[in-house]
């Protein structure tokens, strides 16, 4: 008794400040505790990370604020095309457990291009590769800023220039000071804290509209007000009434649906902050394995998220469609301020129609809003609501931190020690990535504070871009002894450019100064699933150009002999 | 001998890769998207079964693929004296 009175006493306010104190004090621990002696462990966290900390660790490098925050909310306004996200951002890692991560963990360098630069020996593939992986992980890591910015001001009453403000010292202080060994053990506490975050709200939610307490099985249960309605059904009945598609039906076409599936996953196994973590364990073995462990980790959120989507939809239709305005629960008003949710009265009837059509709907709703409120639409206690900000800041903190350090390593080794100023000393390495790294968190956020408007429209097409250009370049570099520069890098440059126009001219509307009509999209796929034909491009220019050109030499070939033996895996050196 | 050796090892490799890469292609590109409308007249529970494929079946293959490979190629190192 005494004890409810107390936690119901403390309030939503100060729960989240609690929560995300404890662990912005455990992050900053942790990386005082393992601060970078070397530029080995700078760069690779001294190469001796276990298996299941380098899961851990991968799986919260992966989960970025979008996965947390927005994918619930964009499934669950997509139906079925939301699987899209789900097998896209979840088989790219089949092919990096069996295609590249054992292989790139043999060659035993510290960043992508250094592979890139070695297999197909060439300053101008290093060059190449720099310029994408710059290109990708910026786009990326402005999103991630503005995520944690958007986090605080919501659940912090800060502004969100403030909370960006805050995220990148604390991302500066353990990135700088620990480099990659202090960014994989605050990334192993960060995962604990965003599954918790996620799960928790989840399984209360599963077991008040389900009674099953498992939300993987929940959402394909029957509704526990004991109509004996399955929940999907119910949501599909309820979708098609306000006149939007069936939920599970989706409404994006068969062929676009492929595209962008393959060209997320090829773009996660292209991802240079994902690929680089395979470098810092022991083994040829333990890459394998801390892959495996990586995607059980990741698909246990995964598989959770469409079931919170499903929640989250079928509660808010049922709370607030038809519902008077007057009456709508707290939650709606408090997430009405912050312009997540928006009721324009059009028939001035005092009712909430929530339709289809665009002309007679009068409630807007921000997808972020599906987890962020989800446990307050659901009634949650107060310290469920607060743990959803320690979860959202987890994710973007560990994935900037992953990003940042991809950065400042193609700065500091792939730029300055390769290929500008290769006499540097160890120590002016070190000293020169750290700099990097503190350059690289006040470009993020920069653009955390001063999005450039098409950031969001860019940050999905980074795995368009990863898959146009790394992919194609390591894949051949591994499997096709044959494969020299010339090939690699035409089908890199051809790749990317594509990718890049096409973006442009669909995405951006650049060249027509509208965006183009849908209809006149190649083959019918979105911008979003370019990334699968700008990939497939790159490798057929990558085969025609070789077959013109000039075998690489036999030492090349030797490391690609060698690279497919998994024994004798030297610790990564220069 | 020991050329030979490491033949043999990449093309045992190379046959499990395109195993496993061909039952997650079934998985996800067939039964979550090409057949999708076909699997989805039959029902498990209230999950239609291609929807159930797309947003849960799918990911739960891929998982159990990665350690199956972990575990064959664990065995293939021992078998050609890879495994130190």
């Amino acid at each position: 008794m005494m004890y409810s009175l107390f936690v119901e006493g403390i309030g939503v306010q100060n729960w989240t400040y609690i929560l995300v104190g404890i662990t912005f004090a455990l992050y900053i621990g942790i990386a005082i505790w393992s601060r970078a002696g070397s530029t080995k462990e700078f760069y690779v966290a001294g190469g001796g990370v276990s298996p299941l900390a380098n899961g851990m660790a991968t799986a919260a490098d992966w989960m970025s604020a979008a996965s947390f925050i927005s994918m619930a909310g964009i499934i669950s306004f997509a139906g079925y095309d939301g699987a899209v996200y789900l097998m896209g951002w979840t088989g790219g890692y089949v092919l990096l457990a069996l295609l590249l991560a054992p292989y790139l963990r043999k060659f035993g360098k510290f960043t992508v291009p250094d592979f890139i630069g070695d297999r197909y020996y060439s300053k101008t593939a290093r060059i190449v590769a720099v310029f994408c992986a710059l290109l990708v992980s910026f786009t990326y890591v402005a999103g991630q800023m503005r995520g944690v910015g958007i986090v605080f001001s919501r659940f912090l009453e800060v502004n969100i220039n403030s909370g960006v403000i805050i995220g990148m010292l604390i991302v500066l202080f353990y990135a700088v000071l620990g480099g990659m060994k202090g960014i994989t053990y605050t990334q192993v506490a960060q995962y604990c804290v965003l599954i918790f975050a996620f799960m928790v709200p989840a399984i209360f939610i599963s077991i008040q509209m389900t009674g099953n307490p498992i939300p993987q099985l929940g959402f394909g249960g029957e509704l526990a007000d004991g109509s004996g309605v399955y929940l999907l059904d119910k949501l599909d009945g309820l979708s098609t009434e306000l006149g939007f598609a069936e939920y599970t039906e989706g409404s994006k076409s068969m062929i676009d649906v492929f595209a962008i599936t393959l060209a997320l996953m090829v773009g996660t196994a292209g991802l240079p902050h994902v690929i680089v973590r395979f470098f810092t364990v022991k083994r040829v073995k333990d890459a394998r394995k801390s892959a495996g462990i990586a995607l059980l980790l990741i698909v246990l959120l995964y598989s959770t998220a469409p079931a919170v989507a499903v929640f989250a939809r079928t509660n808010m239709i049922e709370t607030v469609s038809n519902q008077p305005y007057d009456a709508v629960p707290e939650w709606f008003k408090k997430w009405e301020t912050t312009g997540l949710i928006g009721f324009t009265d059009k028939n001035e009837d005092g009712v909430i129609q929530y339709v289809a059509d665009k002309s007679k709907n009068e409630l807007v709703v921000d997808r972020d809003i599906m987890v962020l409120a989800n446990p307050e639409i659901a009634s949650l206690p107060d310290w469920v609501i607060a743990l959803v900000a320690a979860g959202g800041l987890a994710a973007a903190l560990s994935t900037a931190a992953g990003l940042l350090l991809v950065i400042s390593a193609s700065v500091s080794h792939d730029l300055i020690k390769k290929i500008i100023n290769p006499k540097i000393s160890e120590k002016g390495e070190l000293i020169a990535a750290r700099l990097s790294a503190v350059g690289a968190v006040c470009v993020a956020g920069y653009f955390g504070i001063n999005p450039p408007g098409f950031v969001a429209a860019v940050v999905a097409l980074a795995f368009g871009l990863a898959a146009a250009s790394f992919f194609p370049a390591i894949i051949l570099g591994i499997f096709y002894k044959r494969m020299n520069k010339e090939g690699a890098i035409a089908g890199m440059v051809v790749g990317i450019t594509s990718m890049l126009l096409y973006m442009i001219k669909y995405k951006l509307g650049w060249f027509d100064e509208v965006v183009p009509h849908q209809n006149e999209w190649w083959f019918g796929i979105s911008p979003e699933g370019f990334g699968s034909i700008a990939m497939i491009l790159n490798f057929l220019v990558s085969v025609v150009v070789m077959k013109l050109t000039p075998v690489p030499p036999d030492e090349v070939q030797d490391i690609v002999e060698n690279i497919r033996i998994p024994s004798g895996a030297e610790e990564a050196t220069h | 001998m020991k050329k030979s050796n490491a033949k043999t090892y990449w093309k045992e490799n190379i046959r499990y890769v395109l195993l496993l890469l061909a039952i997650w292609f079934l998985v996800s590109f067939g039964a979550g998207i090409l057949f999708k409308d076909t699997l989805n007249n039959f029902k498990i529970g209230g999950f239609k079964l291609g929807f159930w494929f797309a947003q849960q079946g799918s990911m739960y293959v891929f998982v159990v693929l990665i350690f199956v490979y972990v575990r064959l190629m664990n065995k293939l190192d021992k078998k050609h004296g890879y495994d130190v």
